[in-house]
C-alpha cells in the first residue's frame, strides 16, 4: 500500500453558497481520505485567524492548495489575511525557521471570464500567469514546491458534465502527487 | 359632594410618600427612614391628619405578607431545603440566645416572668421587612445576606409557637392537647399544599387564557390573601402562609408573571407598613420616659448585635460581612407588634410596659438604618485604601487608570479585559462579600457607594482617565454620570445601559459610549441559530454586523423628544418595520457586492444592457 501524502485544501469563498463550480469540485475531493477541506470564511466569519492552529495544520500535511475564486485579479480578502498572519517570518519566512520547505504547493482557482480575456490582447490583458505571480513568489520564499495551477475559467457557465470532469481531474492530481511522491 | 375620609386617608398616604421618600433618599438616609418619618409626621404625634393607626398598621401587614410571598416565589422548594442548615442552626440560636438574655434584662427591670418570657421572644424577632429592605439597599448578596435571611425566615416560623405561648403563660389557655385544633391545623396546612401544588395551575392557566391582565392579577391577589387569611385561621402566622404559597409556586410556569403581578401592591403596602410603623411611635411615651427609652434601645441593640456577631463568628460569616449581618437584624420587628398585642389581650402587660416595649421597638427599627450606614463608615474605613498622596505624587506613572464601578457579571468581564492588558484598574464596589473576594485576588477595591463624591475622588477620579459605569441599577449609573460630568471633566465615562430607554437616557446626558447589557450576547445567540439554520458563518456574521449597525443608528435617530407616549411607541413600530425593509435591502445588496469584479461574459453583458 503506498504511503497518501496528506493535502490541505484551503478554501476561500465569501459567498460559498452561489459557486457554482467550486462546490462541484468539493464535493468530489472532500470524499479523499488524505484531503483535509478547510472552509476559511467559516472558520474565520470575523477575519479572527488563529496562527497556531493554522500552523499546526500546515505541519501535518504534505501538500498545500489554496482554492479560491478570482476576486479582483486577487484572492478573496480573507485568504490574504490568512497569509500575512500565518506565514509570518517565524514560521515560514525565508530567514530563520522554514517549516513549510519541501511541501508542494497548489493553487485551483476558478475564474468567471474565457481564457481569451486572460490574453495580452483580451479584455483583462494579462494571463494567470501574470496575476498569480505573488503566490509564486510566496511558494518560493516558503521553500515549497510549485505546481502548475488549475485554472477553471468561465466557472459559472460550464455544464454539470464539463464540471465533473475537473473535479475528477483534481481528484485524479490528489491521488497521483501522492504515487509521484512515494516514488 | 362628600369625599369619604378613607379617601381622604389614601390621599395623605400618598403625598406623603410621594414627598418624603425622594427627600429621604437625596438626603441619603435611604427610603425606609423616610417612610418613617413620614409616618411620625402624618400621625397622632405629629399633624394628626392620620389618627386610626391600630387599623391601618393591621392593614398594612399585608405588606409584609406580600413581601414574604414574592420571596417564596423565587426560593423552590431545592434551594429551600439547602438552607435548612442556616435556617435552623443560627435561627434557632438566635432567637433561644437573644431571648434567655432580654428575659433576664426584662426580669430584673421589674417584668413580671411570663411578661419577661413574651417581652424577650418577641423583642428577639427582627423585622423582616426592614431588614430585607436594607439588605437589598446595601446589596447584601453574600454569605451575610443568605444567613440574614435565614434568620429572618426562623423567626417568621417561631412566631407561631410564640403566639400559641401567651395563652399557656396566661393561665388561660387549654392543655394543649385539643385534638381538635392539631388537627385544623393539619388540615389547613394539607390543603395549602395540595391546593398549591394541584389546583392552582390549572385555574392559572384557565385565568391567563381569557387575556385580561386584571383578571390574572385579582387571581393573583386572592391566592395571595386566600393563603394568608387560612393560615390565620388556623392559627399560624399569615406571612408564613403567603411564604410557603410562593415556595409552592416557584416552579410553576407562571412564577414570573406572579411575581410581576403582585410587585407593586408590595411595594406600595410595604411603604403604608412603614409609615404605620411611624405613626405607632407614642411619642407620649417618649418624652415622658426618654431615658429608660433610650438605655432600653441601646440595650436592645447592644444585645441583639452582640449575639448576632458572635453567631456570625460561630457559623463561620465572612469577617467581611459579620457587621452588616448583625447591623441589619438588630431592631425589633413587626411580629413584635402582633405578639405584645395578643399578650396585652391576655393581660400578660399592663399598659405602661407594652406602651414602653412598643417604643422601643419602633425606635430600634428607626435606628437600623442609620446603624447600617455607620457599618458602612467602619467597612469603609477598613477596606479602603488611605490617600496616600505621597506616593502618588512622586513617582509620576502616566499609565491609563480606569475606575470600574460595580464587579458584578457585567463588570468582571470589562475588569479581566483590561486586567489582561495590563490597565490600571480601581473598583468600586458595594458587596462587601465581594470586595473581600475580589481583594484576595489582588484588585484593587473600595467599598461604597460609588454615587458619593468622597468615595469617588478617594478612588482617584481626578487623576484617572476613564470611568466604566457597571452597575445595574439605572438610577444609580445617572447619578454616577451626572457627578462625574460636574466634577471630574477629565473622565470619559463608559456605561452599561439597561435597555433601549436607559441607552436613550445616556445619549442625551451625553454619553456617546455605553453598551446595551443584553444587546450584543442576544445579537451573538442571534447569528448562531442563523448558523445552525443552515446560513454559512461567514454570512452570518455580515448578517449581524449588518443589523448591529442599523438598529445603533435607529437608536440614536430616535432618542425621544418627548412627545406623549403613543406617539413613541407607534415611532418605534414605524422604526422596526423600517429595520426590517433596510436590513433586507443591505443584505441583498451585500450579496450583490461579491460579484463587482470578474464578472463572466453574459452577466457583464447584461449589465451593460441595463445601462444603455
Amino acid at each position: 500500500m503506498s504511503h497518501l501524502p496528506k493535502a490541505l485544501v484551503l478554501f476561500a469563498h465569501p459567498e460559498p453558497k452561489r459557486s457554482v463550480a467550486n462546490k462541484a469540485l468539493l464535493k468530489v475531493i472532500r470524499n479523499l481520505d488524505n484531503v483535509t477541506v478547510r472552509d476559511l470564511y467559516a472558520y474565520y466569519p470575523d477575519f479572527f485567524i488563529n496562527a497556531h492552529r493554522e500552523h499546526q495544520l500546515l505541519r501535518d500535511h504534505e501538500v498545500i492548495i489554496f482554492q479560491f475564486p478570482i476576486h479582483t485579479y486577487s484572492c478573496p480578502a480573507l485568504m490574504k489575511e490568512w497569509i500575512d498572519r500565518v506565514l509570518n517570518l517565524q514560521f515560514a519566512g525565508s530567514i530563520g525557521a522554514n517549516e513549510l520547505s519541501g511541501k508542494r504547493f497548489r493553487l485551483v482557482v476558478t475564474a468567471g471570464a474565457t481564457e481569451s480575456n486572460y490574453q495580452p490582447g483580451g479584455s483583462v490583458g494579462y494571463t494567470f500567469d501574470d496575476i498569480l505571480l505573488p503566490f509564486r513568489i510566496m511558494a518560493k520564499a516558503c521553500g515549497m514546491e510549485w505546481v502548475d495551477p488549475m485554472i477553471i475559467y468561465r466557472a459559472r457557465r460550464l455544464e454539470e458534465d464539463e464540471l465533473q470532469q475537473h473535479a475528477l481531474k483534481y481528484a485524479e492530481w490528489l491521488s497521483v502527487s501522492a504515487e509521484e511522491d512515494s516514488e | 359632594m362628600d369625599t369619604s375620609p378613607q379617601l381622604i386617608a389614601v390621599l395623605v398616604f400618598l403625598s406623603v410618600a410621594v414627598l418624603a421618600v425622594p427627600l429621604a433618599k437625596r438626603i441619603g438616609i435611604g427610603a425606609v427612614l423616610g417612610y418613617l418619618v413620614a409616618g411620625i409626621a402624618i400621625g397622632p404625634w405629629g399633624f394628626r391628619l392620620i389618627n386610626d393607626v391600630d387599623e391601618i398598621l393591621h392593614f398594612s401587614e399585608m405588606g409584609v405578607v406580600l413581601l414574604l410571598f414574592v420571596i417564596g416565589l423565587e426560593l423552590n422548594p431545592a434551594k429551600l431545603w439547602k438552607m435548612r442548615k442556616p435556617i435552623f442552626g443560627l435561627g434557632t440560636a438566635q432567637v433561644l440566645i437573644t431571648s434567655a438574655v432580654l428575659c433576664g434584662l426584662l426580669y430584673w427591670a421589674g417584668f413580671g416572668l411570663s411578661a419577661a418570657i413574651i417581652g424577650a421572644i418577641g423583642l428577639s424577632m427582627s423585622s423582616t421587612a426592614m431588614a430585607l429592605q436594607l439588605m437589598k439597599e446595601k446589596g447584601m448578596r453574600g454569605d451575610g445576606g443568605q444567613s440574614g435571611f435565614a434568620v429572618l425566615l426562623f423567626q417568621d416560623m417561631a412566631v407561631v409557637p410564640a403566639l400559641a405561648l401567651v395563652p399557656i403563660l396566661a393561665g388561660t389557655g387549654g392543655t394543649g392537647a385539643d385534638w381538635f385544633t392539631i388537627l385544623s391545623k393539619v388540615v389547613g396546612l394539607a390543603i395549602l399544599v395540595l391546593g398549591c401544588r394541584y389546583l392552582l395551575r390549572p385555574i392559572f392557566r384557565y385565568v391567563a387564557a381569557s387575556g385580561v391582565r386584571e383578571v390574572f392579577t385579582a387571581t393573583a391577589l386572592l391566592v395571595v390573601l386566600g393563603a394568608a387569611v387560612l393560615m390565620q385561621q388556623i392559627g399560624f402566622s399569615m406571612a408564613l402562609g403567603t411564604f410557603l404559597a410562593g415556595v409552592l409556586l416557584a416552579e410553576s410556569e407562571y412564577q414570573h408573571e406572579l411575581e410581576v403581578a403582585i410587585e407593586p401592591f408590595k411595594g406600595l403596602l410595604l411603604g403604608l407598613f412603614f409609615i404605620s410603623v411611624g405613626m405607632v411611635l407614642n411619642l407620649g411615651v417618649f418624652y415622658s420616659h426618654i431615658l429608660q427609652v433610650l438605655v432600653g434601645v441601646c440595650v436592645l441593640l447592644l444585645v441583639k448585635s452582640v449575639v448576632l456577631y458572635g453567631l456570625a463568628r460561630f457559623f463561620r460569616i465572612n469577617r467581611s460581612e459579620r457587621l452588616q449581618f448583625s447591623a441589619v437584624l438588630s431592631q425589633g420587628g413587626e411580629f413584635a407588634f402582633v405578639l405584645f398585642a395578643a399578650a396585652k389581650s391576655q393581660n400578660i402587660f399592663n399598659s405602661e410596659q407594652i406602651a414602653m416595649l412598643l417604643v422601643v421597638v419602633t425606635i430600634s427599627m428607626m435606628t437600623t438604618p442609620i446603624l447600617m450606614q455607620l457599618v458602612d463608615k467602619i467597612l469603609a474605613r477598613r477596606y479602603n485604601p488611605g490617600d496616600e498622596p505621597t506616593q502618588a505624587s512622586d513617582v509620576e506613572d502616566d499609565e491609563p487608570q480606569v475606575i470600574v464601578v460595580g464587579f458584578g457579571r457585567f463588570g468582571q468581564v470589562i475588569g479581566r479585559l483590561l486586567m489582561a492588558n495590563e490597565i490600571r484598574l480601581t473598583v468600586l464596589e458595594r458587596d462587601v462579600s465581594q470586595v473581600s473576594i475580589l481583594r484576595s485576588y489582588g484588585y484593587k477595591v473600595y467599598y461604597g457607594d460609588a454615587t458619593e463624591l468622597d468615595l469617588l475622588r478617594a478612588a482617584g477620579a481626578e487623576k484617572a482617565k476613564a470611568i466604566i459605569i457597571a452597575s445595574d441599577l439605572p438610577e444609580e449609573t445617572m447619578t454616577v454620570v451626572r457627578l462625574c460630568q460636574q466634577y471630574f471633566p477629565n473622565l470619559s465615562i463608559l456605561a452599561r445601559a439597561r435597555g433601549r430607554v436607559e441607552a436613550h437616557e445616556l445619549l442625551s446626558a451625553g454619553v456617546e459610549l455605553f453598551s446595551r447589557e443584553t444587546f450584543s450576547s442576544a445579537l451573538d445567540l442571534g447569528r448562531k441559530a442563523l448558523i445552525d439554520l443552515g446560513m454559512h458563518p461567514h454570512q452570518a456574521y455580515r448578517a449581524q454586523q449588518y443589523f448591529k449597525r442599523l438598529d445603533e443608528n435607529m437608536l440614536r435617530e430616535l432618542v425621544p423628544v418627548r412627545q406623549g407616549e403613543v406617539q413613541q411607541i407607534s415611532r418605534v413600530a414605524e422604526a422596526r418595520r423600517e429595520l426590517e425593509n433596510l436590513f433586507q435591502r443591505e443584505i441583498q445588496h451585500d450579496s450583490k457586492l461579491s460579484d463587482a469584479w470578474d464578472l463572466d461574459d453574459e452577466v457583464q453583458e447584461a449589465r451593460h444592457e441595463e445601462r444603455d
